[in-house]
């Protein structure tokens, strides 16, 4: 597979030189492949937020380098700007950055600073509206006055409008309600497919995790605990658990079961996988 | 950048200096000014730097730290040296040439002037390093309670204070997400002509407006619903209490400005 983005010995230090100095992130060294879906895990100050901050080179590491598509994102000036564009970030709630008069104008400040023609903005904003299910009859209305899974839809989509070869997005479900969750994850994964690019998501639920995630990238206390297939982080519960963080409910059903003697695969860790391998159970044993 | 300003921001610490009472320290920084401005010689300028020495080492405020508060203020500082040196009569000329003139009284006026702003900001950044805004604005009530009497407003003047001392690093930190959530959409700040960077504030002042609103009104409602209804009989859950070494403290307080007054008396 090929690579897109590496870093490499990422540290980054906050504070450095006062009585708050703190460590965020230490000695990260990673590979994100194209057009993989990659969740990166991690309980708040782990410093998953500030390793993403570095892959669209919004923090400067104080050791170490970010290589996207093999260019050194801070070789110059120019190129840590261009990298903005590629590298697509979507911060925590946020709804919070909305500023416009409109929902169009909005979604549209993305594509303009990129100096991108107005027909080809037009369109931009047109398709990420569409693969967020933000309707056109909401187009003129003012931002602020939505309501908040609208504001977040719009959000995001002001962020897919760049067509970024890499999205990033930080707790995109955060304080959202379950039919809101469900409807951001997918607007995720048909962003994914529909452009075919690569997708890292910052979360601390489990469940959405293994829900679309091909890869889990574990962060704990500044570096990576554990980077695998979802089947091998979850299989790792004892040590999740005692980073502070959980499996999937799925995985924590099937492991009671397990327990009580209940003959399951391995490797469940969404509600389908576990449906079906109880209703298989199920008709196996079906005469009792 | 933002998180780097040091003006006004507290450095926990356990020394004698952060356990003195706040209305000690207050009261303190202001005999401290006006020992300060009593000085008028060498003598009593030495005896005040000593001072200003001896409380900056017993507080563990690295010297570093005051340095960097101060560099903001570096422009003001030389630009009085260079006023003082050049526009001060009286004693022998040093320098004559074109407009400038330089006496030996212009280069002690210059010399004493620096030294002068540097001990009054040591002094009243120590104050701020060493107390918690909290604790700050608590004794600045209770030292101007007597004020309420003729009807001055004081318990919401300090309430606003200290509402407002703790918002700021609340809305620097917000600062700094929304500047970088626009920025990550390709919003520049940096460069540009002065009227093109006017404007491309204006993605950061409006989330950065509404949500100053919107903290402000769940402030108030989360205020209200704990019966909140302004400083008439409330209680406080931390007391201040004037200890020994507060008193102790006060007393070289006045025994500095009393020695720094008969120093001047003689012309020391």
């Amino acid at each position: 597979m090929e690579s897109i983005i590496r870093t490499e010995k990422l540290t980054h230090v906050y504070s450095r030189g006062t009585p708050f100095e703190k460590t965020a992130i230490h000695d990260v060294n990673v590979e994100i492949y194209r057009g993989e879906l990659v969740a990166v895990i991690g309980h708040t100050g782990s410093g998953k937020s500030t390793f993403m901050q570095h892959l669209n080179g919004l923090l400067r590491p104080d050791e170490g380098g970010v290589y996207v598509e093999g260019e050194d994102i801070f070789a110059t000036k120019e190129a840590t700007r261009d990298v903005r564009f590629k590298v697509g970030l979507v911060f925590q709630y946020p709804e919070y950055q909305l500023f416009e008069e409109t929902v169009y104008k909005d979604i549209a400040f993305g594509p303009r600073n990129m100096r991108l023609s107005e027909a080809e903005i037009d369109e931009r904003v047109r398709e990420s509206a569409r693969l967020t299910g933000v309707g056109e009859e909401l187009f003129e209305r003012s931002p602020l006055e939505l309501s908040g899974g609208q504001k977040r839809r719009v959000a995001i989509a002001g962020v897919m409008a760049m067509r970024p070869r890499v999205l990033i997005l930080d707790e995109p479900t955060a304080g959202l309600d379950p039919a809101g969750c469900a409807g951001v994850l997918k607007n995720i994964t048909d962003y994914r497919e529909a452009t075919g690019s690569t997708v890292l998501l910052v979360t601390h639920s489990m469940d959405d995790a293994a829900r679309i995630a091909d890869r889990l990238i574990v962060f704990h206390e500044g570096t990576i605990a554990m980077d695998g297939m979802p089947e091998e982080v979850f299989s790792r519960q004892r040590e999740l658990v005692d980073m502070g963080l959980d499996v999937p409910q799925s995985a924590a059903i099937a492991d009671a079961l397990r327990a009580r003697g209940v003959q399951l695969p391995s490797s469940i860790y969404t509600s389908r996988r576990l449906r079906e391998a109880v209703v298989a159970l199920a008709k196996g044993v079906a005469p009792c | 950048m933002l998180k780097d300003v040091t003006i006004g921001q507290y450095f926990p610490g356990n020394t004698i200096i952060h356990r003195l009472d706040p209305r000690t320290k207050l009261i303190l920084v202001i005999v401290y000014i006006a020992a300060l401005f009593t000085a008028r010689e060498w003598l009593s300028y030495g005896l005040m730097l000593a001072v200003t020495c001896a409380i900056v080492a017993v507080s563990r405020i690295s010297p570093r730290t005051l340095t960097r508060g101060m560099k903001p203020l570096v422009f003001i500082i030389c630009f009085t040296g260079v006023l003082n040196l050049f526009y001060t009569t009286g004693g022998t000329t040093l320098l004559d040439w074109w407009i400038f003139h330089v006496t030996t009284d212009g280069v002690k006026r210059a010399v004493m002037m620096v030294v002068r702003i540097l001990m009054l900001i040591s002094g009243t950044f120590l104050l701020t390093y060493t107390t918690s805004p909290m604790a700050l604005t608590d004794g600045l009530e209770m030292l101007l309670n007597p004020l309420k009497k003729i009807r001055v407003p004081i318990h919401e003047m300090s309430m606003m204070m200290s509402m407002a001392l703790r918002f700021i690093p609340t809305l620097i930190e917000e600062t700094d997400k929304i500047m970088s959530a626009q920025r990550a959409r390709g919003a520049d700040f940096e460069t540009g002509r002065l009227m093109e960077r006017a404007k491309a504030l204006l993605p950061l002042l409006v989330p950065l407006f509404v949500s100053a609103f919107r903290r402000a009104d769940e402030l108030a409602v989360a205020m209200e619903s704990r019966c909140y209804h302004g400083g008439e009989g409330r209680t406080r859950m931390k007391q201040l209490r004037m200890a020994r070494r507060d008193y102790l403290a006060l007393f070289s307080g006045a025994a500095l400005l009393a020695v720094v007054i008969v120093m001047n008396v003689y012309g020391l």
